[in-house]
C-alpha cells in the first residue's frame, strides 16, 4: 500500500526529484562559496602571518600537492604513505571487527563475558597507546596500523554484535524451514541482516581512523601528512601547513563519500525499507 | 485413495517444564491428514497453534508424542515441510529480489539451473506475479508479498504447506482474493494444505475439514467434514444453507471452548 503510494506521489514528475536534487547540491555550494568568500574578505583584511588568505593557500595547495615541482614527490611520500596506513589500519580493523563481533554476537553468554572487557578497552583514547606501541613496535608503519587499528576496531565489533543479535528470529525460522545449515545461515541471513549497524559502525570508524592517522604521524615518524603539517608548522612554513590541513580535509571527505557510496549499493534494500517506514 | 500423509500423536509441549511457571501449550493432541486434503485447524486466542506448527514444522522438539510424515517420524527440519508465516513483512529477506527470494530454499535441493528456473517461473507464474520478478518485497503491497511467500512455498513442492494465520494481516478485499488464489492454486499442485487461521468464515470456505482446537492446553475437540462441493465462490458458497450451518457450529464450539477454559481458570487452585 505504502509503495503504491510513494509511486504515485513521485510520479508527477523524476524531474522534480532532479529539481530538488539540484537546488539542494546549490544550496550546499553556495554555503561553500560563501565560506571561501567571508575567509577570502576577513584574511585580505586582517592580514594575519597564521592566517592567510584563500587565493595564498590555494596556490601553496596547487604547488605541494597538484602541479609544483617536487608536487609527484610529494604525493608519494607524503601522501600514499598516509592513505596506506589509513587503509590498513580501517582493513585489519574491519576484518577483525567483524569476525570478532560475529563470534561474539552469536552466543548471549559469550556476549555477556566479553561485553564489559571490550567497554573498558574502548574506553581508553588510543593516543595514550602511543608510548606503548612505540615501545613494542619502534616507529615503523606497523606501528601506526596497528594503533588506527586498536582505536577503529570498537564501533565495528560493537556494531557487529549487536547487528548479529538482532537479526529478526523470523528470519532465522525460515531459513530453518527451508533447509538453510547453519554454516550458510552466516552468510545467507545473519550478515546480510546485520549489515547496516555493521556499515553505520564502519562509518564511525572511517572518521576516527582519519584522526589516528594524523596523531600518529605528528608523533614519531618521518612521513605522512601529520608529519608534514607538523614539520611545516615548526619551520613557519604557515602556507605548507595550511596545504597540508586542506588535503587532510579532501582525504576525509572523498574517503567518506566512497564508503557512502559502497554502502548506498550494499544497502540499498534498507534505505528504501527504513525511509518508507 | 485416501492415505495418511501426516499423523500427529499424543503430541505434548511444556515450556518451561523444570521452572517456576511450567506452561503446557498442547496436550494429547492427535489427528492425521489425508494425501491431498485442505485441512483447517482453528480455535480460540492462545489454543496452542503456534506451538503445534513450530513443532510440526521441527523448530520446536515435543516434550511428547510425535509427528511422523509419510510415516517417518519428524525429529529434524522435515524436507518435505513449507511453512507461510503470517508475517510476510519479516519472513521476506528485504535484500533480494522476489525472484531471489523464491529461489532461496531450491539453493538447498541439490538441483540444476534450469530445474531451478523452471520452478520460480512457474511458481510466480502460478501467484500472478511473473513481471514483478526483479523487483524487492517492499516494492509490493502487503497482498502481494504474501503471494510471493506463497510462491516460495509451492516453488520448494512441499508434501505439506502449512500455513500460520497468513491472511490475517491484509484487508479484506485482498484476503478474498489471496483465498482463491491459494485454492486455484492448491486444486492445480494437488499439494495437502495444514491451514491455521482464527477466521471461522475463511475456514469453512476453504478447507475439507475443520479441526477444532480446544483452549489451553490445546487439544483437538471436533474433527468436522465439509459438506461443500468445489469449485467454491466468496458470495455462492456463503449462501448455501451448509456454509451457515457450519460456519455456526464451529463458532459455538470455539465459543464453549473459550468458556470452558474461562470456568477452570477461575477455580481458585490448579
Amino acid at each position: 500500500m505504502a509503495a503504491t503510494a510513494a509511486t504515485t506521489a513521485r510520479a508527477p514528475g523524476t524531474g522534480g526529484r532532479a529539481g530538488t536534487l539540484a537546488r539542494a547540491v546549490a544550496l550546499r555550494l553556495s554555503m561553500i562559496v560563501a565560506f571561501i568568500v567571508v575567509w577570502q574578505l576577513v584574511t585580505s583584511v586582517i592580514d594575519s602571518f597564521f592566517f592567510p588568505t584563500v587565493t595564498e593557500i590555494a596556490g601553496s595547495f596547487w604547488d605541494i600537492w597538484v602541479a609544483g615541482p617536487e608536487a609527484g614527490q610529494n604525493l608519494s611520500g607524503q601522501f600514499v604513505p598516509s592513505l596506506l596506513r589509513l587503509l590498513g589500519g580501517l582493513g585489519l580493523a574491519a576484518v577483525a571487527g567483524i569476525a570478532g563481533g560475529v563470534a561474539i554476537g552469536r552466543s548471549r553468554t559469550v556476549r555477556e563475558y566479553v561485553e564489559p572487557l571490550t567497554e573498558f578497552l574502548r574506553a581508553i583514547p588510543p593516543p595514550a597507546l602511543i608510548p606503548l606501541f612505540l615501545v613494542l613496535l619502534g616507529i615503523g608503519d606497523s606501528m601506526k596500523v596497528l594503533m588506527i587499528a586498536f582505536g577503529v576496531v570498537w564501533p565495528i565489533l560493537l556494531n557487529t554484535i549487536d547487528g548479529v543479535q538482532s537479526v529478526e528470529q523470523l528470519y532465522l525460522d525460515t531459513g530453518r524451514v527451508y533447509g538453510v545449515t547453519r554454516s550458510e545461515r552466516l552468510m545467507r541471513i545473519v550478515l546480510p541482516a546485520a549489515a547496516p549497524k555493521i556499515f553505520a559502525g564502519l562509518r564511525v570508524s572511517l572518521s576516527i581512523a582519519v584522526i589516528l592517522m594524523v596523531i600518529s604521524e605528528m608523533v614519531a615518524t618521518t612521513n605522512g601528512l601529520g608529519f608534514q603539517i607538523i614539520q611545516a608548522q615548526r619551520s613557519f612554513k604557515v602556507l605548507d601547513m595550511w596545504a597540508g590541513i586542506v588535503l587532510l580535509g579532501v582525504l576525509g571527505y572523498l574517503l567518506n563519500t566512497a564508503l557512502l557510496a559502497v554502502e548506498g549499493r550494499v544497502l540499498h534494500w534498507h534505505h528504501r525499507t527504513s525511509r518508507r517506514a | 485413495m485416501t492415505d495418511t500423509l501426516l499423523q500427529v500423536d499424543q503430541l505434548t509441549h511444556t515450556y518451561d517444564p523444570d521452572g517456576a511457571n511450567p506452561y503446557t501449550a498442547i496436550a494429547d493432541l492427535g489427528f492425521t491428514v489425508d494425501r491431498g486434503q485442505f485441512v483447517a485447524l482453528v480455535g480460540p486466542s492462545g489454543c496452542g497453534k503456534s506451538t503445534l506448527l513450530r513443532c510440526l514444522a521441527g523448530l520446536q522438539r515435543p516434550s511428547g508424542g510425535s509427528v511422523s510424515i509419510d510415516g517417518a517420524v519428524v525429529d529434524d527440519v522435515p524436507k518435505q515441510l513449507a511453512l507461510v508465516f503470517q508475517d510476510y513483512n519479516r519472513s521476506l529477506f528485504p535484500w533480494l529480489t522476489v525472484h531471489d527470494n523464491v529461489d532461496f530454499p531450491l539453493r538447498h535441493l541439490g538441483l540444476d539451473a534450469g530445474e531451478r528456473d523452471q520452478r520460480i517461473t512457474r511458481s510466480l507464474e502460478q501467484v500472478g506475479l511473473t513481471a514483478h520478478g526483479t523487483k524487492f518485497p517492499w516494492q509490493l503491497s502487503g497482498g502481494m508479498q504474501q503471494r510471493v511467500a506463497i510462491a516460495r512455498a509451492l516453488a520448494y513442492e512441499p508434501a505439506i504447506l502449512l500455513m500460520d494465520e497468513p491472511f490475517a494481516s491484509v484487508d479484506a478485499q485482498t484476503r478474498a482474493e489471496l483465498e482463491d488464489l491459494l485454492l486455484d492454486v492448491w486444486r492445480q499442485s494437488r499439494s495437502t494444505v495444514l491451514f491455521v487461521t482464527h477466521d471461522i468464515d475463511e475456514s469453512v470456505y476453504l478447507a475439507d475439514r475443520i479441526l477444532v482446537l480446544s483452549g489451553s492446553p490445546g487439544t483437538v475437540i471436533a474433527d468436522l467434514d465439509v459438506p461443500l462441493g468445489r469449485p467454491r465462490d466468496q458470495i455462492e458458497t456463503k449462501q448455501q444453507e451448509a456454509f451457515v450451518h457450519l460456519r455456526a457450529e464451529v463458532a459455538r464450539l470455539i465459543q464453549h471452548a473459550k468458556t470452558g477454559e474461562r470456568d477452570r481458570t477461575n477455580q481458585p487452585a490448579r
